[in-house]
């Protein structure tokens, strides 16, 4: 399969995303500037906004690249059903997009948040969540300033009955407990998807979880979001 | 002679983008709890930040002005609509 990987002014997650996706047989990434619409064409099969400061996070993290080029492709992909991931930076550009809904607003400690967490699984019916299982832990770092999700109270409940939370931060053991919460983030809410479930963002980093050696743990959580693109619903490699 | 323009006026307005009430502003809190409370300043309840946008814009009138703002804002959600107000308002005419 072949994934785009968008790149912005200000982008730096987007090599280490190039070479976590290297490392899955069956993947074949390409690094795709920002102004460049000519990857809406059907060529790829998935998505990625790797993480970073697009556009030095003016405005708000995520907004201005919400409205470059290469969103107004991603928007008419998403609507298509092609897998969207959107990581760090990247999640903030799918929320800033209206692609998912919320904001993610200035951390409640106001710190710049660099630190090895657990998430829960709490959705497997995404595109990178179908290689897994619902409750499984994963330990995945995060290092963002802007990561605490907010919605208003109605529209919350309405994605929780939805199953629209994807990843949430929770202790060793995956209970989602206010000590496990890095930023005040409403219902320690670490990864969405949209109604669908095509389109999913999250605040911490697969692609610095994807080798052994990176992880304090001694795991590549990561990967196995990464390598779900290519896991059917029904376990099956896909086609 | 920068603001003198032959298509209309030069006005300034202003946009405050600022958390809903009820969204927890960790800033304000901070100034008030770190800052402004413990200075002798006890009378202060309450201090939210926010984001402050000064625009310059040529119209016909102070009104055309602020409408062209107004859907400024909303046509580049220049604020999220899901967590922030954002309070447009005519501040002073910069030009002839």
């Amino acid at each position: 399969m072949r994934v785009a990987v968008i790149r912005f002014p200000g982008s730096n997650c987007d090599l280490d995303m190039m070479a976590a996706l290297n490392t899955i047989k069956g993947i074949e990434p390409s690094l795709i500037w920002h102004e460049d619409g000519s990857f809406g064409e059907g060529r790829y099969g998935a998505i990625v906004l790797p993480g970073g400061f697009s556009f030095a996070d003016r405005l708000r993290a995520g907004a201005i690249a919400a409205s470059s080029p290469a969103m107004s492709v991603v928007k008419r992909l998403a609507e298509r059903g092609t897998p969207v991931l959107g990581v760090c930076n990247g999640f903030q550009i799918l929320v800033e997009s209206g692609l998912l809904p919320g904001a993610l607003l200035r951390n409640s400690t106001l710190k710049f948040v660099c630190e090895w967490t657990h998430v829960r699984v709490d959705s497997t019916r995404t595109p990178f969540t179908s290689g897994l299982r619902v409750g499984q832990v994963l330990a995945l770092p995060i290092a963002h300033g802007e990561g605490r999700f907010y919605l208003q109270p109605a529209e919350l409940a309405r994605i929780e009955r939805e199953g629209m939370v994807v990843f949430r931060y929770c202790d060793a053991a995956g209970r989602s407990t206010p000590g496990s919460n890095p930023t005040g983030t409403l219902h320690n809410i670490a990864g969405l998807r949209n109604k669908e479930g095509n389109v999913v963002g999250l605040m911490p980093h697969p692609e610095r979880a994807a080798e052994a050696l990176l992880s304090p743990f001694g795991g590549s959580d990561g990967s196995l979001v990464l390598s779900s693109l290519l896991v059917k619903a029904s376990g099956a490699p896909r086609a | 002679m920068a603001f003198i323009t032959t298509k209309g006026r030069t006005f300034e307005v202003s946009v405050v983008i600022s958390n809903k009430p009820g969204v927890r502003e960790p800033e304000g809190e901070t100034i008030l709890h770190d800052l402004v409370a413990k200075s002798g300043f006890e009378q202060v309840e309450s201090i939210r930040a926010g984001k402050h946008l000064r625009v310059t814009v040529v119209a016909a009138d102070p009104q055309a002005a602020k409408r062209m703002v107004e859907k400024m804002c909303n046509d580049l959600r220049i604020f999220n609509p899901a967590a922030h107000s954002c309070e447009v308002s005519l501040g002073r005419v910069v030009g002839r």
